[in-house]
């Protein structure tokens, strides 16, 4: 963790070695944002979300203020948070769970007023076993604090929340998948339609599902207002955003920035952020918005930290991971390590992606240890078009999910950007960095 | 004569009761008895089939789908190095075959003492520190093959038992409060603010035609009923007609496909 200049949202209060703690958050203006909250009408909470033009940041930067409105009217709704945190790079919601678990809990409340929700439950990655205390202690205190069950502070409000372990699935970060895992069934991404859980989501209620970096900005949102929070960033991105740097940087970490006021260049290069190239290296190319986002050349480092116009670019700026390459990077490894991690993550439930990925782990293996043919190129690209026909970029899917149009990403950008190294490989029987 | 201790029995109660269906506590369930038991037992699966209603089949089907769930013996210290995409930028390989040399166990192996099970991991989310290494899903930061050494030798001799517990205790952390608000008790608190709403949502609508009436065409003059602040409190009148209201707004069946769908899962 790094800590930037201001603007700062959700990463305020980690300048303080003790910013888990209820003392620390309540020192801090902590559960201001509630109990200002409670004294709104639910739609005046919502709306200032809607004002805020707040972006989920779990990856699909779907508005939350959307997401909301199309909670389906029902006796029973349900709000679920996904801390399942997987997307290969991407390590900023680790580092929410860790310091500021009151934050995300904060946010919870409050979006559960706002939509009136039967319950809540925040969904951790299993693998977090420090979240997961941190976060079930922070939520002890808030109950003892009466935050949290019944008649809130008085305010008539009354909803609990419940923190649950995944088991490790990289899969159940897909929201659908997700549900199922909190049913207490194997991670299977539903079929769509219905598209929406907001329609149809926990044991078929309507439930909203969102992103704990997501959470951690709405205290802040009501405490401030939507304008405030719209006022930052520029376009459709709005407030901050925090991006988890990571690869050949001399500091890799999570930092914190207002969304389009920086570039990729910045992110890389500022001695205040990643300070540069690792060794003095020469950039070869990056990925903008984790594995399954298709990745960028030296070309592309301009470009500003935003939705738009990273989408606009061929890429995404997804869970926010930026993950950079410098010239000592083989291109075939790379590609082949991240096909192994989709291989093993499938699923299983769909051909194309269930086998596909399998196919191209060991076609990618070959190439990088010498048994590659030159053929094997057009097979790669052959297969990644199986999975999402026209390998293009936003991807067309034959799955049930988006992990298998995921796949091609890294392949395709790969053998476009770099096909001559993939054919050094082929002829010379083996991975030149090795 | 159960398999599950009376103490993990009543963990295992207070955990179902805080779900609307007892499977939801499935997961929950199994990681309590890898807790007792360091894996995930046969017998244990029975007892967790019975406590949340699903057939034993169902609970093994559910508990292979996940890493995490052991349902074969493992070491006292589960290992994870983790080679994923910024790992194996900062060498991961390299270390997780050193990691095989030095335990003599190939990845997914476990020493023949029993102590330490091997992992190759997929992204742990740790990424700033590489090549990570996690212990029994502690985060022991990133590792050199020395550091990673060291790391076995104190896990071997007990100098860091107090930081990692044995393999299957995840959550040292119990929540001590059940569920406050009673199910009945919430549908009736949230049906009066349905309704409280929805008389709002009126008021402001007739509001708002009175004061399109009222008004003259070249100079409308907005009113405080007509635009108080978004953020106004329940006392000071409806708010505006512009607040999406979340109950209000009925899904279409033809929903278009969302741009939620063409992303990466997170």
């Amino acid at each position: 963790m790094a800590l930037t200049d201001p603007p700062k949202i959700v990463t305020a209060r980690l300048g303080h070695e003790d910013s888990h703690t209820l003392e620390r958050y309540l020192a801090t203006g902590g559960y201001d944002g509630l109990r200002k909250a409670l004294t709104m009408t639910p739609e005046a909470v919502a709306h200032q979300v809607d004002t805020a033009s707040l972006l989920g940041r779990g990856g699909a930067g779907f508005p939350a203020g959307r997401k909301w409105s199309m909670l389906r009217k029902n006796d029973i709704t349900y709000l679920v948070i996904n801390g399942d945190e997987s997307e290969p790079a991407t390590f900023k919601d680790h580092l929410l769970i860790e310091r500021d678990p009151h934050q995300i809990i904060e946010g919870v409340l409050i979006s559960a007023y706002a939509l009136q929700v039967t319950q809540a439950f925040i969904y951790l990655r299993g693998e977090f076993a420090l979240g997961l205390e941190r976060m079930q202690s922070a939520l002890n205190d808030a109950y003892a604090h009466g935050a949290v069950g019944a008649d809130i502070f008085g305010s008539g409000f009354s909803v609990d929340v419940v923190v649950h372990p995944g088991a490790g699935a990289y899969i159940c970060g897909e929201e659908t998948a997700l549900l199922e895992s909190l049913e207490g069934k194997r991670g299977f991404p539903r079929i769509k339609p219905p598209f929406f859980p907001a329609v149809h989501g926990l044991y078929g209620e309507p439930t909203v599902v969102n992103n704990v970096e997501t959470m951690a900005n709405i205290p802040w949102i009501i405490t401030n207002g939507g304008a405030a929070f719209a006022a930052l960033g520029e376009g459709r991105s709005t407030g901050t955003r925090l991006f988890a740097l990571a690869g050949h940087v001399r500091n890799p970490g999570v930092y914190e920035l207002e969304m389009v006021k920086t570039t990729f260049r910045d992110l890389m290069y500022a001695p205040t952020l990643g300070g540069g190239i690792r060794g003095g290296n020469a950039l070869k190319a990056f990925i903008p918005g984790g594995v399954s986002a298709p990745w960028f050349g030296p070309d592309q480092v301009d470009l500003p930290l935003g939705q738009d116009e990273v989408g606009q670019a061929g890429s995404m700026l997804g869970s926010g991971s930026v993950v950079v390459m410098d010239s000592t990077t083989c291109v075939v490894r790379a590609a082949w390590r991240i096909t192994k991690f989709f291989a093993r993550e499938s699923c299983g439930q769909c051909t194309p992606c269930r086998e596909g990925s399998g196919w191209l782990e060991r076609i990618l293996y070959r190439i990088e240890n010498g048994a590659g043919r030159e053929e094997d190129l057009d097979l790669l690209m052959d297969l990644c078009d199986n999975i999402s026909p026209g390998v293009a970029w936003p991807p067309q899917q034959t799955t049930i999910c988006v992990l298998g149009p995921s796949i091609p990403s890294s392949i395709a950008a790969g053998i476009r950007m770099f096909r001559d190294e993939y054919l050094v490989h082929v002829k010379e029987g083996g991975c030149p960095f090795a | 004569m159960s398999h599950l201790s009376t103490e993990v029995q009543a963990q295992a109660e207070a955990l179902i009761a805080l779900y609307p269906e007892r499977r939801s506590a499935l997961i929950p369930l199994c990681h309590l008895a890898q807790q007792q038991d360091g894996w995930l037992r046969p017998e244990a699966m029975r007892e967790i089939a019975e406590l949340v209603g699903v057939t034993a089949a169902e609970v093994q089907g559910t508990a292979t789908f996940y890493d995490m769930l052991h349902t074969e013996p493992v070491g006292t210290y589960v290992v994870s190095v983790c080679t994923n995409i910024a790992c194996l930028l900062g060498g991961a390989l390299e270390l997780l075959e050193h990691a095989e040399s030095s335990l003599g166990v190939r990845a997914g192996g476990t020493t023949s003492d029993g102590v330490i099970t091997l992992e190759e991991s997929e992204c742990l989310a740790d990424c700033d520190r590489t090549p990570c290494v996690q212990v029994n899903h502690r985060f022991m930061g990133g590792h050199t093959p020395d550091s990673f050494d060291q790391l076995m030798t104190g896990l071997r001799n007990g100098s860091l038992s107090d930081t990692v517990p044995p393999h299957g205790t995840l959550v040292r952390v119990q929540r001590n409060v059940g569920l406050m608000a009673e199910k009945e008790a919430i549908v009736a608190e949230r049906a009066a603010m349905a309704e409280a709403q929805a008389t709002r949502a009126k008021a402001a609508e007739a509001a708002k035609d009175a004061a399109d009436a009222k008004a003259a065409p070249p100079a409308p003059a907005p009113g405080p009923a007509q635009a108080p602040p978004p953020d106004a409190p329940k006392v000071a009148g409806p708010p505006p007609t512009t607040t999406s209201v979340p109950a209000s707004t009925p899904p279409s069946p033809t929903a278009k496909k969302p741009d939620a769908e063409n992303k990466g899962p997170a």
